[in-house]
């Protein structure tokens, strides 16, 4: 068994031994060696101890027993001295010596302590380990006075927990502005006016002179530069870190500011790695979580021989962990000559939000007070998205930006266990997370798989992602991979769809378009036989739609309710309707004992409680009487709902009943990825609320206002301004082009809503009012497939089609 | 115990798809499959008693139509993380005519 042997017990260096658990069956002797008496603990937590807001306990990440459990030996109290890289051992403090195959340097950094006289002096010392915890807490009990040399973001956390436990607390800081490093100077100016208010004391632009002690040899007063003094029983130095590459060094490791690596966490020797604060990579060091863990993985891999993946260094960010105070950083901050700052300031509220763009891309972010889109921000910064589709909203946060998601990851993880994530299967936080830990998930599907969270109407996936964001750490990073279009496939929706309708005439039915790209289940999937069966109806008129690959909605032509009846909706054009008609619907509620008439939102009439037997004689009457399906069931043209309009309002600008009856008439029977609903109104009133409609249409005096992608349901959102038009005609030109490229181009079962944000809006806009072309040309294909689907469904039934539908066969 | 009943003629049932076979007050799913195998299943979902004859079938599964489990037609075992299972019937096939096992 080969012998692995890390130095030093800290984050970095026992994730990594995490992650090569995890990738590797080949077993390592492992043993390890920390200086301090403790397993594993969170440092970054040290700060919440010093505030009592946490106890030690809560902040070990790996104790005692998980080492035990692994089979890896721990030498705690234990320093290495020396490695001797020619016999390939490490000799400890008490000279005893152990062999090496790999050896993992992970000694992290010490707090940079300001050469100044008195340094040595009892009662001054660095914040870095729980040692420095306790003995902070134990001056607090004894002493009155703490000074803080440095304000930065370790200096104010030591700062706010020495406050906490009593002390008169004065932050030194060599610069104007606390935090420079992460903050602009207006956001310094509130986070120290709101320290101030928390009793915190400063001396900015004040560099420290010297330390002296009194009497008992402790330290006793911190003079300054300009000669001034104040009394004080404990010093803190917080100016910085320095990578701890001592033991490195004597041992002929090659080093600069840190242990030098290359991409595979490889120091000067092949046997030998290094992660965490002591490494220098690319130039840089590294003093946060985050990109340590990424080493870690990293490091992990190529430790077990896998050799998955370099690391190619990190963009870091930056929060403070200061009770009240809500402090965000990342990137560039203060901006180059070509970029654009776009700010919010509320003072009064305290809250602060700079984002710096440089060419439609985030490149830093400052948020003070409500930091809840940060991670957000960091995300989109990482990805290098272009934000100018949302540049007019993206200071209000995700929510706002009409992303999938909800929130931020600070909602979840201020829930409690109990709280309710997917409100369609009851799933609560406490399952997922549970699920995510002990059954080893890593992806939105595994957890959907798992848990069901997520797995109905998706308008908690943005929540779950976060839950799986927050409990892998950073181990998961949105979408790591793509996401497949289900589990038949490698391909992902965005690589199916294309496939689709760039072949689509090759293939007569789904189960073609399957074997040609190699589908593990030669029946595919309820999810995927849909799907493809739309886009080859989509993709080629004269495909002959498969009943058996579309749900059961859509099969039997009406909306299956809970105790296995349907519910059966005619359609009423535009929302209007005769005393015939009304008569016909009610004879037909009442011939069939119809328990339930109830108007819909999309104003028409929904008879429910039929049995699936009687459906076609229901249709039959309906037929006889004018009536067709009103398609209330499918991924199709559902409503379009009107005001009464100039007919009869005395505000109406336009006649917008006979507007919609007109956009119904063309676009009824169409198939589409999604249902779609329109709305007409009359005047700018919008009594038909037509902007909360995958196609609104307002009429105003000098024509009509054309507004897309709105949604009334799951998430409200409202539409976008397409464009203005004069004419009727241009009102159907435009109808009919905007369907058929949200027909051709989005995912099945993607709403228009958020079709256009993936794509963005100015994607329509350029497709359908700039190109005036294409939008005819778009038009024209519509109304080609309609010339096929413009068949009344119930019609078809009632003259025999898919008989065996509705016949049970009874037990003779 | 066997009880063969006649169901019906094969080509009744689509490929893919199914028939309600009602037996007193029992309802049972009839599947065809597209390796043209036959399953019959108790009619109801062991999670919410959604109908199993409407849902979507694949390989030797059904989807329900109420909250897409997967149940399996050879043992009527739900597949994936759920659990539950509906009864099935032995299913043969003579001449082109379906019996049950009742």
């Amino acid at each position: 068994m080969k012998k692995l042997v890390l130095i030093g017990n800290g984050m970095a260096g026992v994730k990594t031994l995490e992650e090569l658990l995890k990738v590797t069956d080949e077993k390592f002797d492992i043993t390890v060696f920390g200086s301090e008496p403790h397993g594993n603990y969170n440092r970054i937590m040290l700060s919440p101890v010093l505030a009592d807001e946490k106890t030690i306990d809560e902040i070990m990440i790996n104790d005692l027993d998980w080492y035990t459990d692994n089979n890896i030996t721990l030498h705690t109290d234990s320093t290495i001295t020396h490695i001797d890289r020619s016999s390939k051992t490490v000799v400890d403090d008490k000279s005893n010596s152990y062999d090496y195959d790999k050896l993992l340097i992970a000694t992290g950094s010490n707090p940079f302590i300001l050469p100044i006289e008195g340094h040595d002096l009892e009662g001054v010392i660095g914040f870095r380990d729980i040692a420095d915890v306790d003995q902070m807490i134990d001056a607090a009990k004894n002493h009155k006075n703490a000074t803080v040399i440095g304000g930065g973001l370790l200096g104010l956390e030591a700062a706010n927990g020495l406050i906490k436990q009593g002390m008169n607390t004065t932050v030194v800081h060599l610069s104007e502005d606390l935090m420079d490093m992460q903050l602009d100077s207006t956001a310094s100016q509130m986070l120290l006016l709101s320290l101030r208010q928390k009793g915190m004391q400063f001396k900015l632009k004040t560099q420290t002179q010297r330390l002296i002690a009194g009497n008992s040899g402790r330290v006793e007063k911190i003079e300054f530069s300009d000669g001034s003094t104040i009394d004080t029983d404990l010093v803190v130095m917080a100016v910085g870190i320095r990578p701890n590459i001592e033991l490195a060094q004597k041992s002929g490791i090659h080093c600069e500011k840190g242990i030098v690596v290359n991409d595979a966490m490889q120091a000067f020797e092949s046997s030998i790695y290094a992660v965490g604060e002591c490494v220098q990579h690319r130039d840089r060091c590294y003093g946060l979580v985050a990109p340590l863990f990424e080493q870690a993985r990293v490091c992990a891999s190529h430790i077990a021989e896998c050799n998955t993946g370099l690391y190619e260094g990190s963009i870091t960010s930056t929060k403070l962990k200061v009770t009240g105070v809500d402090l965000f950083s990342a990137g560039n901050f203060s901006g180059t000559g070509a970029s654009e700052d776009l700010v919010f300031q509320d003072a009064s509220r305290g809250v602060y939000k700079k984002i710096v763009i440089d060419s439609g891309k985030i490149v830093g972010s400052v948020l003070y007070g409500d930091t809840t889109d940060g991670a957000w921000y960091f995300q989109l910064m990482k990805n290098g998205d272009n934000i100018e589709d949302m540049r007019d909203r993206l200071l209000f946060g995700q929510a706002y930006a009409g992303d999938s998601a909800y929130g931020s990851t600070d909602m979840t993880a201020s829930m409690d266990d109990s709280a309710e994530i997917c409100g369609c299967n009851g799933v609560c936080k406490g399952e997922i997370v549970n699920a995510i830990n002990t059954g080893g998930l890593s992806t939105l599907a595994e957890v959907r798989a798992q848990t069901k969270a997520s797995s109905s109407c998706g308008s908690c996936t943005g929540l779950v992602e976060q839950l799986i964001t927050s409990t892998l750490g950073v181990e998961y990073s949105g979408s790591p991979k793509k996401e497949p279009q289900c589990g038949c496939t490698e391909y992902s929706k965005q690589e199916v769809h294309d496939f689709v309708f760039q072949n689509g005439a090759d293939f007569d039915t789904v189960f073609m378009a399957f074997a040609a790209m190699g589908w593990n289940n030669a029946d595919g999937c309820h999810l995927c036989r849909p799907a493809l069966n739309y886009y080859l109806l989509a993709a080629n008129p004269s495909y002959k739609d498969d009943a058996q690959s579309r749900f059961i909605n859509e099969r039997a032509h009406g909306n299956i309710q809970k105790d296995g009846t349907y519910s059966v909706i005619p359609r009423m054009w535009g929302g209007v309707t005769t005393p015939d008609e009304l008569r016909v619907i009610a004879d037909v509620a009442d011939k069939y004992n119809v328990s339930t008439v109830k108007v819909t939102g999309g104003q028409r009439i929904d008879l429910l409680g039929i049995v699936k037997e009687d459906l076609p004689k229901v249709w039959s009457d309906l037929n006889s009487g004018g009536l067709v399906s009103g398609h209330a069931y499918g991924k199709a043209l559902r409503t379009v709902k009107t005001c009464v309009g100039s007919d009869w309002c005395r505000f109406g600008t336009q006649d917008s009943m006979a507007m919609g009856t007109r956009l119904e008439r063309m676009t009824w029977g169409s198939w589409m990825p999604h249902k779609f609903k329109m709305g007409v109104s009359g005047c700018p009133r919008n009594c038909a609320e037509a902007t909360i409609k995958d196609f609104g249409v307002v009429a105003v005096q000098s024509g009509w206002e054309l507004h897309i992608a709105g949604n009334g349901g799951i998430k409200v959102r409202i539409t976008d301004l397409l464009t203005r038009v004069d004419s009727e005609e241009e009102v159907i030109e435009y109808a009919g082009a905007y369907i058929q490229l949200y027909r051709e181009e989005a995912f099945y079962l993607e709403r228009t809503a958020p079709w256009v944000e993936r794509m963005g809006l100015s994607f329509v806009k350029q497709r359908l009012v700039e190109d005036g072309e294409n939008r005819k040309a778009l038009h024209a294909r519509f109304l080609v497939s309609q010339q096929n689907s413009q068949n009344d469904p119930w019609q078809q039934r009632v003259e025999g089609a898919e008989a065996h539908q509705f016949e049970i066969i009874t037990q003779s | 115990m066997t009880n063969w009943i006649q169901a019906t003629e094969l080509e009744n049932i689509p490929i893919l798809g199914s028939r309600v076979f009602r037996s007193g007050e029992q309802e049972i799913a009839i599947f065809r499959t597209r390796d043209d195998r036959v399953f019959a299943l108790h009619n109801t979902c062991p999670h919410e008693g959604g109908v199993l004859s409407e849902g979507i079938v694949h390989g030797h599964q059904v989807t329900c139509p109420l909250h897409n489990w997967v149940i399996s037609l050879e043992d009527g075992e739900a597949q994936g993380a759920d659990e539950g299972q509906t009864a099935c019937f032995e299913v043969q096939v003579r001449q082109g005519i379906v019996y049950i096992n009742l």
